[in-house]
This record gives C-alpha cells, structure tokens and sequence, in this order.
C-alpha cells in the first residue's frame, strides 16, 4: 500500500514537472485569454463598436519621414488581438495628405507575443515581392510596424518581423531583421543637419 | 661604381669650364669655379664648398689617373656654385643655363566613357591643346621636355601618347570611339601646374536635367583638380560593394533603371579611379551581374584585410519627388548589450607557449563593426561633406541605421545611398556618366581625407 502511494506520489510529480517545462519552453505559443500587459495609449466609450486611438505611421509628403497619425482602431482584447487590430489598420491604406510605407496588399499571416514582451509579426510574402526597394522605403515600413505596436501597447518591448513563417535576413536587401527590433522614432520627424 | 652612379671629374671640368687641382700631399682634390672652390678629400663622403661642408652619398674614387663623383655632386656642390645646373636624376639629364625643360609627368586613367590623361608640369609653364586630324597636340612654350608619358589605358579613345612633333610637344593619337575632348588647367604647389585633359567617347546617356543640377562648388573648375595622392598613408585596401545584383535588382526607376546596375557601374569606376590615383588594392564584392550574399560581402572585405568598406546603393521613395545622396553607417542600438560589450572590449590577454600572455583580439564575426563605429561615423561625416560638393543631398544626409551589410564588416564601413532613383529626374543622372563621375570624385576626396586624417583602420586601432 506503501509501494503504491509512493508510485502515485510520483506520477503527481512528473505531471507538474511537465506542466512547468511547458509554461518553459513556450513563450511563443500565443497565449489567448491573458490580460493585456498595459492598457492601450487612450480608449473610446465602450460599446458593441468600441475603438482606441492609435498613434500609426506614414510617409510624408516630401517622402523624408514618417510622422506618427491619431487614427481610431478597433478595441480588441487580449494583447495580441488588439496588436493584431494595430498591425491591420497600419497595413491599410494612407490617410491623405500621406503615402503607405507598407506596399498596398500586404496582409498580417500571424502575430504572437512572447513572455518578454517581444512580438513576432508574421507578414505574408507580397511585403517582399511588391516592395520596391532602397533603404529609406525599407526602414519606413519596418519602423511603421515596430514603432506602431511599441508606442501604443508598451508591453511590447520589441518587435521581429517573419515573412511567410519564416525569419529573414532583410526585408529588402538592408535592414537587419534577424532579431528583434526596438522603437525607434529617429524617422518620425525630419532633423536636418541644421537642427543637431 | 660600387652602386653609386659616378661622374668622371675630368667630363665635368670640361662641361663646366672648371678647373679640378689634385692635391696629392693633402690627399684632395679642388674644384674651382670662378670665385668658388669646392674640396674633395679621398675616401670622405664630404665636400666643402666656400668653407661650407656638404654631404655626398658616397666618397670620391680614384681610378688609375681618373677621378669620380658622386651624381649627386653636381646638384649638391657644383650648382651652387656655378649656378644654372639643374640636375635632373629620373631623366638622367643635366640642364645648363637658361633652356627651358619643364618636367613634365602624365599618367592616365579610364573613367567610363572617357580617358583621362592627367599632367603634372613643374614649373608651370604656357601650352595650348589643339586637335590636329586623328591626333591632339599639346604645344609648350619651352625649348625641350623632360617628360614621363604614361601607356595607354583606354585603346579604343586613345591609342599612344607620345612624343610630338618639334623638341616641346606632346601628341595624343586618338582611338575610334574618340567623340570630343576638354581640357582642365588647375594650379598646384611650388609654382607648378596640372593640365588635364579628358577624351570624351560618344555617350547617348542623358544629361543632368537643369533643375537636378549635381551642385558643383562656386568658383570651382569643371572637372575637379586631382591630388597628389602618393603615397596612399595608412590605407592599403579598400573593398567597393555594389549593392544588390543577379536576382536581386534593388529598387527600380520609373523609367526602367536598375538600381543593381547603377551601383555597379559606379564601383567599377570608383575602382579604376581609386587604383590609379591612390595605388590601393581595390576589390569589388561583385564585377558583374550575379547574386552576392549579405554575409558574404562582409566576409570579402574582412577576408582581403580591408582598410575601408563602401557600400553602393540607390534609394527608393513612394514621392518621385524626393531626392538626394544620404550617407549610412551602423547602428548599435538594436544589437543589444552584446555589441555595446564588443565595442567597449579591448583585446584579451591569452597565454601563450613559454609562459607571459599575448593580447588577442576575440571578436563575433557578426558584431565585428561594434569596434568601428567611431571610425565609420568619421568616415560617413568626411563622406558627406565631399558628395555635398558635387551632388544634391537628402535634407538628412548622414543617418544609423541596422544595416545587415555593414555589421559583419570589420573595419571603418559605411553605406551610401547616390540618389532616389525613384525620381525621375535622378534616375537620369543615376545613369549618366557625368554624375557617376561626380559621385566618384566625391568618394575618392574622401577617402583621401580620411586617410589624412585617420591613417586608416588598422594604423589607428581606436575604438568607440
């Protein structure tokens, strides 16, 4: 009787050891149903259309820089369903007088969240096929998705975008996407050499 | 004689109209010309001349009754005394009294669809340029040359430059593609000169439009005056990256234009320029349409010990509007605290066989440009200050960024975007030769500041 509370002592533990490695090694399954980590920057009334306001970014009109835009977003819930309305509204078309830095039909595969705070966007092929290149093009429509998650859902610390699933080395032959990338809001507003 | 190319004192006396006196008690000879004497003595490599004591490369030499000197002792003692000796080593030649021979020294180098023959003449000295039938002669107002003509490097423009017809004349043979030619006098040091003189192929490229004007300085020449580049300092080798290329084209213009061979065009002009005015090693990532990895480009440059990465690009932009050259170099931030630590990581000591420990520097091959973001943004900014001189700039011109082709890079790297092709006016000039020359001459004056400056990476070893 002994031997056999002993033995089922230790299935016990083996299940919560297995449950534990679980909850380890899986901070990139998405995890449906946990709270956001941070509130979004403002909320709208609440209600069956319920938005937020999001600060989103485009080219300008001198097509130098990429000032962020208040725009209305649908108000979702958990963290990666509002992250995952943010991206959509950014990959839509401009507001005029403005010019989209993502090429036009790019669409949102994927989007999870890990357990430090990093995003992984997963785009689909045609942000690559359709781009048409150079370095400023390629920073702007990484930087209006990096910059659009980490200003408005500070929870996310960093973001890494895939491209049909995959990690890439470049999007476009230049920036770096082989990890996470951080907010970076140098392109928001065009300093001239005169304003250092 | 013994290494030493002797004169014979006898050959000289009577040249000179000089008289040589052997003092066979005191060992020495005396040279007298008219108030001045100069004494020898066997076996000193000293001469004396009025009293003032003047270094020889190598002793007098009796042979059987003979005497020898030194080469050297013509400009070093019999010049000033005597006066009107000029002693012309390389040429092998000695100029009595008052002939005029400038020398003169000509090299030449193929920029696209020109060739340029470049003349360096000391003291400067009046001539005219005119084009004769198939030949261009160069007239100077002097009684002979002492001149170092260069072999042709570009056949097809011009097949020989070569002696001219008369004592003080240079011909130009010119080659079938010849279309026109320009020539550029500029002023250098010590009262010489530069004459310049570009062959021009026949070019079908448009021109730069007049409201993208490629912003040449006020007052300055045409065609920007060369410098005298050698010796090339703490630079050796220099890796040029035509960005993109094969399946990857980069961006395109409205009108058709490839960015991948934009960018090549320009790398190889930039190599055959770099290489016959600086006399570095220069060595493409590509030197043909084909598809060349990121990782691999970087490995090229730190394989082949490179002084200095270039890359080349061309930009893109939704507003055809937009336009101007703007310089990139590496950004740290989204590396994380790994690059900060390599930045800020002097060498480790290890130990070696026999006891004591070497310094070894253990750097991750892909965050090798962390240690030169110091040098790689002196570079951008010496980079950007002399495109600004010949081409219009982006209002932000010099930026960081994570560009993937710069962090492997393990030396001073940096990224230069020409122009917007997307503009179509710059997608004009992107192709043309006269702005690809000027983007050249920019990189090449900044490349040579650079090196005046920093003395090269690996002179230096400084770091953030």
């Amino acid at each position: 009787m002994i031997r056999r509370m002993a033995l089922g002592s230790l299935v016990v533990l083996v299940i919560v050891a297995l449950v534990w490695m679980v909850a380890a090694v899986a901070p990139r399954v998405p995890r449906r149903g946990t709270p956001p980590a941070a509130p979004p920057a403002a909320t709208a009334p609440a209600g069956p259309e319920r938005k937020i306001k999001a600060t989103l970014y485009y080219i300008s009109e001198d097509g130098l820089s990429l000032p962020g835009v208040q725009r209305e977003v649908a108000f979702a819930d958990p963290i990666e369903e509002q992250a995952r309305r943010i991206v959509e509204a950014q990959l839509d078309a401009a507001p005029a007088p403005y010019a989209s830095p993502v090429p036009a039909g790019t669409s949102l595969r994927a989007l999870f969240i890990g357990q430090r705070g990093e995003a992984f966007v997963d785009l689909a092929g045609d942000v690559r096929t359709k781009h048409p290149g150079g370095a400023l093009y390629e920073l702007f429509t990484i930087y209006s998705i990096v910059d659009a998650l980490t200003v408005n859902l500070p929870a996310i610390t960093r973001v890494q975008i895939l491209i049909d699933g995959k990690e890439v080395e470049t999007l476009a032959g230049h920036v770096d996407l082989r990890h996470p990338l951080q907010k970076n809001l140098k392109w928001t507003e065009l300093q001239t050499d005169n304003d250092k | 004689m013994s290494g030493q190319e002797m004169f014979a004192l006898d050959d000289l006396a009577r040249l000179f109209n000089v008289v040589v006196r052997e003092d066979a008690a005191a060992g020495g000879l005396t040279v007298t010309a008219g108030t001045a004497t100069i004494a020898l003595t066997a076996g000193q490599s000293l001469a004396s001349l009025n009293g003032r004591l003047i270094s020889l490369p190598a002793p007098p030499v009796r042979d059987g009754r003979a005497w020898f000197v030194p080469v050297d002792f013509v400009a070093r003692a019999l010049a000033p005394a005597i006066g009107r000796v000029d002693l012309r080593k390389p040429s092998r030649l000695i100029i009595v009294g008052d002939i005029r021979a400038p020398r003169i020294v000509g090299r030449m180098e193929s920029l696209g669809s020109l060739a340029r023959l470049t003349l360096d003449i000391a003291p400067a000295t009046p001539h005219n340029v005119v084009q004769e039938g198939t030949k261009l002669t160069i007239r100077f107002e002097a009684d002979m040359l002492d001149a170092a003509l260069p072999a042709t490097t570009s056949p097809e423009l011009v097949t020989n430059v070569r002696p001219g017809e008369g004592a003080a004349s240079i011909a130009i043979d010119l080659g079938p593609r010849f279309a026109s030619f320009r020539t550029t006098d500029t002023p250098a040091d010590r009262g010489a000169a530069r004459l310049v003189i570009d062959v021009i192929a026949p070019t079908t490229e448009a021109q730069p439009t007049p409201t993208q004007p490629p912003a040449p300085t006020p007052g300055a020449p045409e065609t920007p005056p060369l410098i005298d580049l050698a010796p090339s300092g703490g630079l050796r080798a220099i890796v040029i990256d035509a960005g993109h290329g094969g399946d990857e084209i980069g961006a395109k213009g409205t009108n058709g234009a490839l960015e991948k061979n934009v960018t090549l065009s320009v790398a190889r002009r930039l190599k055959a320029a770099l290489e016959g005015r600086l006399g570095l090693r220069v060595i493409l990532t590509r030197d043909g349409d084909t598809t060349v990895g990121l990782d691999e480009r970087a490995a090229i440059a730190n394989n082949n010990k490179a002084d200095l990465f270039v890359s080349l690009h061309a930009n893109a932009a939704p507003r055809t509007a937009t336009s101007g050259a703007e310089v990139f170099y590496l950004s740290l931030d989204e590396y994380g605290d790994a690059a900060e630590r390599v930045a800020h990581t002097d060498s480790d000591p290890l130990p070696v066989f026999g006891g004591g420990t070497r310094d070894i520097e253990l750097t991750l091959w892909d965050l090798a440009q962390a240690r030169y973001i110091k040098e790689s943004a002196a570079l951008a900014q010496t980079v950007e200050a002399s495109l600004r001189q010949h081409v219009p700039m982006s209002p932000r011109a010099i930026q960081q960024a994570p560009f993937r082709v710069l962090v492997g890079a393990n030396m001073p790297a940096v990224l230069v975007e020409m122009g917007f092709i997307t503009n179509p006016a710059q997608e004009k000039q992107l192709q043309a030769d006269e702005f690809q020359n000027q983007i050249v001459q920019a990189l090449v004056e900044s490349i040579i500041r650079f090196r005046d400056t920093h003395g090269g990476s690996r002179a230096s070893g400084t770091r953030q």
